[in-house]
């Protein structure tokens, strides 16, 4: 089970330049606010594709039950 | 056609349904608190929409994510294009954009987002997908 500071480093070197914070009470639910300039003039979607990137296939919804997100232009 | 008539009748329902919601369970019994608010929210613009429970088999989601390149749901699409999950349909909604993409006009004040699901009598009549597909 991924800890919320595994999936912050992970999201952090999926996203360059991005801070990245991960909370879970659990490592089952998470919840993640993520800034990034990467994200500046990118679509709110392709912002959550960029952070679902950081995940393995078939993790969001397994092993990571549920991740809500807000990502941010710093 | 392809040989792949689940992903068909998913992308079919898609574009036959100006707004669609692919969630846990349904409007009035949902299995999941993202997809309880989603379909909160969308209750709470008053607009139409489809709803697909995706629960009774799971090749629905496979399907459905290699459709859309998003992986957890709830989805909401309208128009044939996907919105969102649940944490970008709440946003929207707040910020009076959901309203926006609906074809509505964008609420005087920001509306609250609703905690709770309200049942609402009218929905569409039940999409024949729901029935290929359990």
């Amino acid at each position: 089970m991924p800890t919320p500071e595994e999936l912050k480093q992970r999201i952090e070197a999926a996203i360059p330049g991005a801070v990245a914070e991960v909370e879970s009470p659990d490592n089952v639910h998470f919840s993640a606010v993520v800034r990034a300039t990467a994200f500046d003039g990118v679509s709110r979607i392709q912002q959550h594709r960029m952070v679902y990137d950081a995940f393995e296939p078939g993790e969001l919804g397994g092993a990571v039950h549920a991740l809500q997100l807000k990502t941010e232009v710093p | 056609m392809s040989d792949n008539p689940l992903r068909d009748a998913i992308a079919e329902a898609i574009k036959d349904n100006k707004v669609i919601l692919f969630m846990k369970g349904t409007p009035e019994q949902p299995m999941c608190g993202f997809s309880a608010r989603a379909a909160g929210a969308l209750q709470e613009t008053g607009v139409a929409f489809a709803a697909v429970d995706i629960l009774p088999d799971p090749r629905i989601r496979q399907e459905l994510s290699a459709i859309s390149n998003w992986p957890t749901t709830p989805q909401l699409f309208i128009d044939g294009e996907l919105v969102g999950g649940s944490d970008i349909v709440l946003e929207m909604f707040e910020s009076g954009e959901l309203h926006e993409a609906l074809g509505l006009d964008r609420p005087a004040a920001a509306p609250e987002a609703p905690a709770v699901p309200q049942a609402t009598p009218a929905q569409p009549a039940p999409l024949g997908i729901e029935n290929n597909l359990s």
